[in-house]
């Protein structure tokens, strides 16, 4: 495949929090190579709801799931950036991870961004408590929080018993290995940041020094865990283990309180139970609550209510929007259905088989939809107000181990041209804030722009 | 003139739950407890209500995949004589329940053995949600569609081939479909496939168990165009049970909306969706994503899940989670009363008020 210039998509200004820059996807399978993702740019800004809408086996999936880079076997990014930006001291500068090691994605994973999956009954690990589930999330990425207020109430508790009180001596000795163990996570995260930091200078350079001081940094990375001094064999021994217990509580306190504030009724009893015991809803829920534990910056919803009632899905989207204002900096919401897309989102990027067919403002999609497949699949859903018969797209989605030439819309196109078959389009930004990838939309008017 | 084509009368399917050393039963699961529902000739009615509400469950009673518990079943028989045996059950005297029994025991579905049910069998269809299960794997086309022909020996074997043919011009594939497997179609076509195997006995009656819900929004409008053409044409009766309601005001001329094995309201799909009068149908229509995003709708979140149907809620079944819930609702089943005459009923003690 030969190298592919630059698609020119709106940049990642200061307000960018992610995006992807000409992904290409493959699955290679016994049949042959499905190329799932066809150069897909996409880019999700500080604060908004950014929708992704298409049919099953457009990609859609497989675009987030490139981004949090959880692709499965026999999958690969084969080629293009994934860019972040989560450096807290400065927005506008990137971090490309499709190279970083996955110790560094499990980092962000979870804490930076974190994911609710498309079925929460496969989702949730049917022999894990939810405390112990949502609680994971605490437990990997919160550990030197959950110990300072650990510490705090044990320092509590001492100062409010009597001085011959044997428990006071306990407090102390599950103090000494609680600290131990928080500064074992300490030098570990300084250490990280030293080397992050190193990782966020050589960003800008694509020299061959500057990539082999990444590979080694990466390694370094790799190389380093929290270690916890005294508590490491304080952990071992079956009777000094129980030094931990106080921070259990802790751990479990947080989590009662956070699915309180996700409106689970009777939280307490809820985490100690197993997720075959809950409802569909509320298996959701929880997975929703695993994804929120620690104040993601972006959270990405694959088909968060494909599998509920509508009521229970209208509960369900009521939360995600709440979240959104109150937690959550940007959500990339993922759907196949046209009624969320417009009752959620705020910016859409319509997919087709792996290609990016347009990108606009929800209202402006909604209102003038420019590609030929935007148009045919807003008309055909049915509407509240729909009287004469429903308009539909002739064909059904191709097979993507040998995808059409050119445009991979073009035998289902309604206004097909010759070019569509040889030349795929390029992506033009037709009105300011309206991208389209369609030879009806001619590269003129981006050079006018 | 339209004349009622099905007739249920306090069909009721309970599944029992067993317990114990020796498997007793120990409760049921109340799937479909007490339903009245008619289907006029040539009428499509759409059956919707959340998962677990009984739908499909009712549904298959009337094609006799599982037996009701209770309750009666008429297929196209004289409305009159229905009537006639209906009013005789219900009546006080013994004798006249007695000579109500004999005649339901003749017209009623649910109790059909043998070639009166085999015959009958011929005028009933499904088509299933997902054509991927519903397809045998192994099977050719030709013979999955040629299937139902064949048990009914509708169709010499010299003329199965051209009726075969016919029926897959009329679900628009054509004669290179015929000798190839499920697997090598995409869901949409597979959907045909089984609507053609539907067609293939001139049935009078279809039921669409969710027939768009595993096929895309492009390919369900299809789908959906196809059917509402094949029921004017073949002059069909579908009962259309889905979950979405928009589905269901495309293609219904009426709405049976069920919760928890009861239907809730009953009525033409304008005027409910116009003017829904119980509560439960509110926070539905309410709940629908609206395709547009201009609109600004108030809309009613309902708090809680469905309820588990082995014990109900006592009294009306939605109190627990009805904002408009009063005491009487607490005590009371409502029962399904007529609205006006328009053919609208209303299981709801203060639909009036509210």
């Amino acid at each position: 495949m030969e190298p592919h210039a630059e698609s020119p998509v709106p940049a990642g200004g200061a307000g960018t929090l992610a995006l992807t820059r000409d992904l290409f996807t493959n699955f290679y399978t016994f049949e042959g190579v499905v190329r799932a993702l066809n150069g897909v740019s996409i880019v999700v800004n500080r604060g908004e709801t950014y929708g992704l809408v298409g049919e099953s086996g457009c990609g859609k999936s497989v675009t987030v799931r490139s981004l949090m880079r959880i692709v499965q076997q026999p999958g690969r990014i084969d080629s293009g950036k994934i860019v972040l930006f989560l450096n807290a001291a400065n927005r506008s500068r990137g971090m490309e991870i499709v190279e970083r090691t996955e110790a560094y994605m499990q980092s962000i994973r979870g804490s930076d961004i974190s994911m609710i999956f498309q079925e929460p009954g496969a989702a949730l690990n049917p022999v894990m408590s939810v405390l112990d589930q949502v609680g994971e999330s605490y437990r990997f990425h919160r550990m030197e929080q959950m110990i300072d207020e650990t510490l705090e109430r044990l320092e509590k508790d001492r100062a409010g018993m009597a001085g011959a009180d044997p428990r006071r001596a306990l407090r102390r000795v599950q103090a000494v290995f609680l600290r131990a163990e928080r500064e074992g996570h300490r030098r570990y995260a300084a250490r990280v940041k030293v080397i992050d930091d190193e990782l966020y200078e050589l960003e800008e350079r694509q020299d061959a020094e500057a990539r082999d001081r990444k590979h080694a940094l990466d390694h370094a990375r790799d190389r380093t865990h929290p270690r916890g001094g005294s508590s490491v064999v304080a952990r071992r021994v079956p009777f000094l283990r129980r030094y931990r217990r106080p921070l259990d509580a802790t751990i479990r306190a947080h989590v009662v309180e956070l699915l309180r504030s996700l409106g689970i009724p009777n939280p307490e009893n809820v985490a100690q139970r197993y997720p075959h015991e809950l409802s569909g809803g509320m298996q959701q829920r929880i997975v929703i609550a695993m994804a929120l534990a620690c104040h993601p910056t972006l959270l990405v919803a694959d088909e968060p209510t494909s599998n509920l009632d509508v009521t229970i899905q209208a509960q369900i989207v009521e939360l995600i929007k709440d979240l959104k204002r109150t937690a959550i900096s940007s959500v990339l919401f993922i759907t196949h259905d046209l009624g969320l897309v417009a009752e959620v989102c705020d910016r859409v990027t319509v997919m087709y088989a792996g290609d990016v067919s347009e990108t606009a403002p929800v209202k402006e999609l909604f209102r003038k939809p420019l590609h030929p497949y935007s148009q045919g699949l807003l008309a055909s859903v049915p509407k509240v107000q729909q009287v004469d018969e429903l308009s539909m797209i002739p064909g059904a989605v191709p097979n993507l181990i040998r995808p059409p030439q050119g445009c991979r819309f073009h035998p289902r196109c309604p206004r097909r041209m010759d070019i569509c078959e040889r030349e795929k389009p390029a992506t033009v930004e037709h009105e300011p804030g309206h991208w389209v990838a369609c030879h009806l939309y001619p590269a003129s008017t981006r050079s006018a722009s | 003139m339209s004349t009622t084509l099905v007739d249920v009368r306090a069909l009721k399917k309970y599944y029992p739950v067993t317990g114990g050393v020796f498997r007793r039963r120990i409760a049921d699961v109340r799937a479909v407890d007490g339903v009245d529902l008619k289907l006029d000739r040539g009428e499509c009615v759409g059956l919707v209500g959340e998962s677990g509400c009984g739908k499909t469950t009712m549904g298959k009673a009337i094609l006799r995949l599982h037996d009701a518990t209770e309750g009666r079943i008429y297929f196209g028989q004289p409305p009159a004589q229905v009537e006639r045996a209906e009013a005789l059950l219900a009546s006080a005297n013994p004798a006249d329940r007695a000579q109500g029994r004999a005649m339901a025991r003749i017209m009623d579905l649910n109790r059909m053995r043998g070639r009166a049910l085999l015959a009958l069998r011929q005028k009933i269809q499904v088509v299933f949600q997902d054509p991927t299960n519903s397809l045998d794997p192994r099977m050719l086309v030709k013979h999955i569609v040629a299937e139902p022909l064949t048990a009914q020996k509708l169709v010499s074997a010299r003329d199965i081939d051209d009726r075969v043919l016919e029926l897959l011009a009329i679900v628009g594939l054509t004669s290179d479909h015929l000798m190839r497997y499920p697997h090598e179609f995409s869901g949409g076509q597979r959907q045909r496939i089984a609507i053609a195997r539907a067609l293939a006995t001139s049935p009078e009656f279809i039921l669409m168990d969710e027939p768009t819900s595993a096929l895309d929004v492009s390919v369900q409008a299809q789908i959906l165009n196809l059917l509402k053409k094949l029921q004017e044409e073949f002059h069909l009766t579908y009962l259309f049970v889905t979950h979405h309601l928009l589905v269901v005001k495309y293609i219904s001329n009426r709405i049976a909306v069920m919760y928890l094995g009861k239907i809730v309201e009953l009525g033409p799909t304008s005027q409910i969706f116009e003017r829904p009068l119980h509560p439960y149908t509110r926070a539905l229509l309410s709940a629908i994503p609206v395709p547009d995003p201009e609109s600004h709708r108030e809309k009613i979140i309902l708090t809680g899940d469905v309820p588990n149907p082995i014990n109900p809620p006592s009294g009306c079944r939605f109190h627990p989670r009805c904002p408009h819930a009063r005491e009487i609702c607490r005590t009371a089943e409502p029962p399904l009363l007529p609205v006006d005459s328009g053919g609208r009923t209303v299981a709801c003690h203060r639909w009036r008020e509210i």
